[in-house]
């Protein structure tokens, strides 16, 4: 059985998630923070 | 009274968190059960284990115990947790990390002999991690 | 604590800090993960799938320290009624569930070339998984009760009470027979990992740990805009 195929499977999910769980959270956060501050301008 | 549907939803959540709470306490409970995720040889000699119903078997694979059948697929040991052993015969692909010295975990049945029947292997290691020249030190010592 | 209670006051440190979390922690994770790929030993026993232990270790504590610290944000709320720490525990949830899941995911990966299953219902694998259900229960509650306009009373009485499940998991391998190996590092007792394996983990650590801290902090500024929105949107509604 062919360990490295495991590790870099186990690598790969992780990059996978940790990237995906950062790009989520940035997005999130440059969306709402442009919003509100759109608003702020506007008044 | 009509119940608005902000409303419903919450009580539907709240429902479902209950639920799971009540799944958590009973998966807790069954593992008591569980705990003996396995039985142990000593377990076997004291005569806690019934013949023919499906368990797990684990402890060490006692050295020098591993013989394969001419078939090549058949193989025996013997399990030992230090104080008693038990005989263990397997049909089929043992885990890599299945050997002599090390941890097994058998799930089988005990057939009325006093032999276990395994059906499935699994290996199970302890919790110490080193690089392969400092455990050929520690097993020269 | 309540010297950050005022959101404005808060988000004066959180905008640096996430920064330098974000970027300490890349760098952190990229060298930890580079050592265990390229620059340790294999296991004398398990050979290359050791390498799976420097991210399913952290993992799996940041699974268990997410929950933990929704559970001192829970108490906080309850007891001190902090103003965040609503927003805070709403924060941590993703981060926490994700890690719980990851943790999951690289160990039966992990299990599959060594024990010789991806799966197994012993006490410490199942009680992991019900930690990550518990996630998924806490994320709805608290998202339903923000929707309602409440005040997320009930989601931190969970946060509370789910914390019990964090001693189970500890402890499992200790009170229980499992397939899952016992303690390799505690405090008291040093390490049962050889020095040549084991200092690539406290890098990849301390790297997931100081990103999962710019998530929670991110998720925290992005729930603030919101609310900010929100109270401008009624304000004007009313003039």
């Amino acid at each position: 059985m062919n360990q490295w195929a495991f590790v870099v499977a186990a690598y790969g999910v992780t990059i996978v998630a940790t990237v995906g769980l950062l790009a989520w959270a940035f997005l999130s956060m440059r969306t709402a923070e442009a919003e509100a501050d759109a608003l702020k301008r506007r008044q | 009274m009509k119940v608005k549907p902000k409303h419903q939803r919450l009580v539907l959540v709240v429902l479902a968190a209950a639920a799971m709470i009540g799944a958590v306490l009973l998966a807790m409970w069954g593992l008591q059960d569980r705990a003996a995720y396995f039985v142990t040889p000593s377990d076997i000699a004291a005569g806690k284990a019934a013949p023919d119903k499906a368990m797990r078997l684990g402890g060490m694979v006692e050295k020098g115990s591993l013989k394969r059948d001419p078939d090549g697929v058949t193989v025996r040991f013997t399990v030992s947790d230090g104080k008693s052993e038990t005989p263990v015969v397997f049909r089929g692909i043992t885990p890599d990390l299945f050997k002599e010295g090390s941890g097994v975990v058998a799930e089988g049945r005990l057939d009325p002999n006093g032999l276990f029947v395994a059906d499935n292997i699994l290996a199970k290691h302890d919790e110490r991690y080193m690089p392969p020249q400092m455990a050929n030190e520690v097993a020269a010592r | 604590m309540h010297g950050y209670a005022n959101p404005t006051r808060f988000l004066k440190i959180a905008r640096p800090a996430t920064a330098w979390l974000f970027g300490i922690g890349l760098l952190l994770l990229v060298a930890g993960a580079w050592g265990g790929l390229t620059m340790t030993p294999p296991d004398y026993l398990q050979g290359d799938t050791v390498r799976i232990l420097y991210i399913h270790v952290p993992a799996a504590w940041l699974g268990m320290a997410g929950w933990a610290s929704i559970a001192a944000a829970s108490i906080s709320q309850l007891v001190w009624r902090h103003p965040l720490a609503a927003v805070a525990g709403r924060a941590i949830a993703p981060a926490g569930a994700t890690f719980a899941a990851l943790c999951l995911a690289t160990g039966s990966i992990w299990g599959r070339p060594t024990w010789g299953t991806w799966w197994e219902w012993d006490g410490r694998l199942t009680s992991m998984l019900i930690l990550f259900f518990l996630y998924l229960g806490y994320i709805a509650l608290a998202s339903a009760e923000r929707e309602r306009g409440g005040d997320g009373r009930m989601a931190a009485l969970f946060g509370v009470v789910g914390a019990i499940n964090l001693p189970i998991i500890h402890y499992s391998v200790l009170w229980w027979r499992t397939l899952h190996q016992g303690q390799s590092i505690s405090i008291a007792q040093g390490s049962s990992i050889a020095p040549e394996l084991l200092w690539p983990l406290p890098l990849t650590m301390l790297g997931f740990t100081a990103l999962f801290a710019a998530v929670a902090l991110m998720r925290m500024r992005a729930e603030l805009a919101r609310q900010k929105v929100e109270a401008r949107l009624r304000r004007s509604m009313a003039e």
